[in-house]
């Protein structure tokens, strides 16, 4: 029974990322154009909401090209990892409080594993090798220069993100995410309590998704297209959705670890049902995601995009400071209340 | 920000402000920007629904001119003679008309067709002009080149052109 629970958890979990990245490349086509004065792709169903569904069916029917070179089972197999990372990375964020249906208790989370801030930094560990892999396997220069640099901006940013958390982890006393949440009833979000942090750790999730003004490895007039040059049909659209979804799991992670996660400030004063406040919770919970995703691409198209030095400079010798900065401030903090 | 004669200012990165300098201020400055563009009016044209009308000056593709069903050329060969790319291709012969001569074959092969207007330019008898139509397809060459069925527009239908030409020239 509790293996058929996870299960159903697993598939709703999935669906919902899936369709989210889809529509996410959606919104930021809309919301570019907007931002540019002009109006997005709006023939391909209503308002154009069909236009990720003729994307997908584009990318799967169109002819996979290999490099004659090219070590044809690591090509094959890097962008399998990197979506795979992506989607799994999101077993661990809890996206509601308990639900009592049919007198079970269910945690809304998929894996409550209780060392859940160790679990994501691995993963995002691991994430690097799916850029590096395909820049290497593509037997190409370009894209060998752009699996580098990506892997060595991935690099440079988990040490402040991990450091970020940190302070985090202080202040809640756990590595669950569940208590991470939980910790931050009423007004103590931790974006007020480590504005410092959240900086940095925001910063740290643009670099670690090759988000603008961190996207040097996959720019166009840079790189011709960085690490996924080589790469068409399924396996680029793979590589393409992978990029999103890893949005969408840093705004869940940013959303979970800084703004509260599903927690609606004083809700339990308001006298609900229980059923009715998780739902609430749920709703709190996908709003501030949207809210994240959205900050993420409108800032995609308001700055300029990083030189590769500037990059490092700043992961280096600002941001990597900065961290430590606050985990000191913050555990003089702690010591003193 | 721009000095007096419209050129940009210069701004080296020693004379930013502590606060530019954090670029994080920067960053919500441009997000105003960007974010009051999305409320600001698009200037998109949704094609097939809402199309561009051309203006009385503008060369669409070449039409022959005809009255009741007489087309005004007399097969003087002047427009095949002038055009650049070799499109237009006459044959002429006799009628009982008073102008005597008539174009038995016309045809323009609008793949070659560079649509620059010199034969309505060289024409003597205002018979060939530029329509305003240019959203031509095809599916085969032998589709693209018009005779005289295709070509064939009365003129007032081509009023405004007329009028255009008899002005500027």
């Amino acid at each position: 029974m509790d293996i058929l629970i996870a299960l159903i958890k697993i598939a709703v979990v999935l669906l919902a990322m899936l369709l989210t990245a889809a529509y996410l490349v959606y919104a930021e086509r809309r919301i570019s154009a907007f931002i540019q004065n002009r109006i997005g792709p709006n023939r391909v169903g209503p308002f154009g909401l069909l236009q990720p569904i003729a994307d997908v069916v584009k990318l799967v029917l169109k002819e996979d090209i290999v490099p004659a070179l090219a070590n044809r089972k690591i090509h094959d197999l890097a962008p399998v990892i990197s979506i795979g990372i992506a989607l799994v990375t999101f077993a661990v964020v809890p996206f509601g409080d308990r639900i009592v249906l049919f007198g079970r208790e269910i945690k809304l989370q998929i894996a409550d594993v209780n060392v859940g801030v160790l679990y994501i930094l691995a993963l995002t560990s691991l994430g690097v090798y799916g850029i590096t892999l395909s820049g290497w396997s593509s037997n190409n220069k370009y894209s060998l220069l752009g699996g580098l640099r990506s892997a060595a901006q991935m690099i440079s940013y988990e040490l402040s993100m991990g450091l970020s958390i940190i302070g985090v982890v202080m202040i809640a006393g756990s590595l669950e995410l569940d208590s991470i949440v939980q910790a931050q009833y009423g007004w103590k979000w931790n974006v007020l309590l480590q504005p410092l942090g959240f900086i940095t750790f925001v910063v740290a999730a643009f670099a670690e998704t090759n988000r603008l003004p961190f996207d040097l490895p996959e720019a166009e007039p840079e790189l011709v297209g960085g690490y996924h040059t080589e790469y068409s049909g399924l396996k680029f659209g793979l590589f393409f959705l992978a990029e999103y979804t890893n949005v969408v799991t840093s705004s869940a992670l940013i959303t979970t670890l800084y703004l509260g996660g599903w927690q609606i400030p004083y809700l339990q004063t308001a006298g609900l049902s229980p059923t009715w406040m998780a739902l609430l919770q749920v709703g709190a919970f996908i709003s501030k995601v949207i809210v994240v995703m959205l900050f993420f691409v409108v800032v995609r198209w308001t700055i300029p995009r990083f030189r590769y030095d500037q990059l490092m400079n700043l992961g280096w010798k600002v941001m990597l400071p900065l961290a430590i900065a606050n985990v000191l401030v913050t555990g003089v903090v702690i010591l003193l209340t | 920000m721009k000095k007096s004669n419209g050129q940009p200012e210069i701004v080296h990165t020693e004379d930013l402000s502590f606060f530019q300098k954090l670029y994080i201020p920067e960053i919500f400055k441009g997000l105003r920007i960007t974010l009051s563009q999305i409320f600001k009016p698009k200037f998109t044209r949704q094609y097939p629904e809402e199309r561009w009308e051309p203006t009385e000056a503008f060369r669409g593709r070449p039409v022959l001119v005809h009255e009741d069903s007489v087309e005004r050329c007399v097969a003087c060969g002047l427009c095949s003679r002038v055009c650049p790319a070799l499109a237009i291709e006459v044959q002429a012969s006799e009628t009982d008309l008073s102008k005597e001569r008539y174009p038995v074959k016309f045809e323009i092969n609008m793949l070659r067709c560079i649509f620059c207007g010199f034969c309505e330019e060289v024409c003597p008898e205002e018979a060939i002009v530029m329509s305003k139509e240019f959203e031509l397809t095809f599916t085969s060459q032998e589709e693209a080149i018009f005779g005289k069925d295709k070509l064939l527009i009365h003129a007032n239908q081509l009023r405004d052109r007329l009028e255009y030409l008899r002005a500027m020239r």
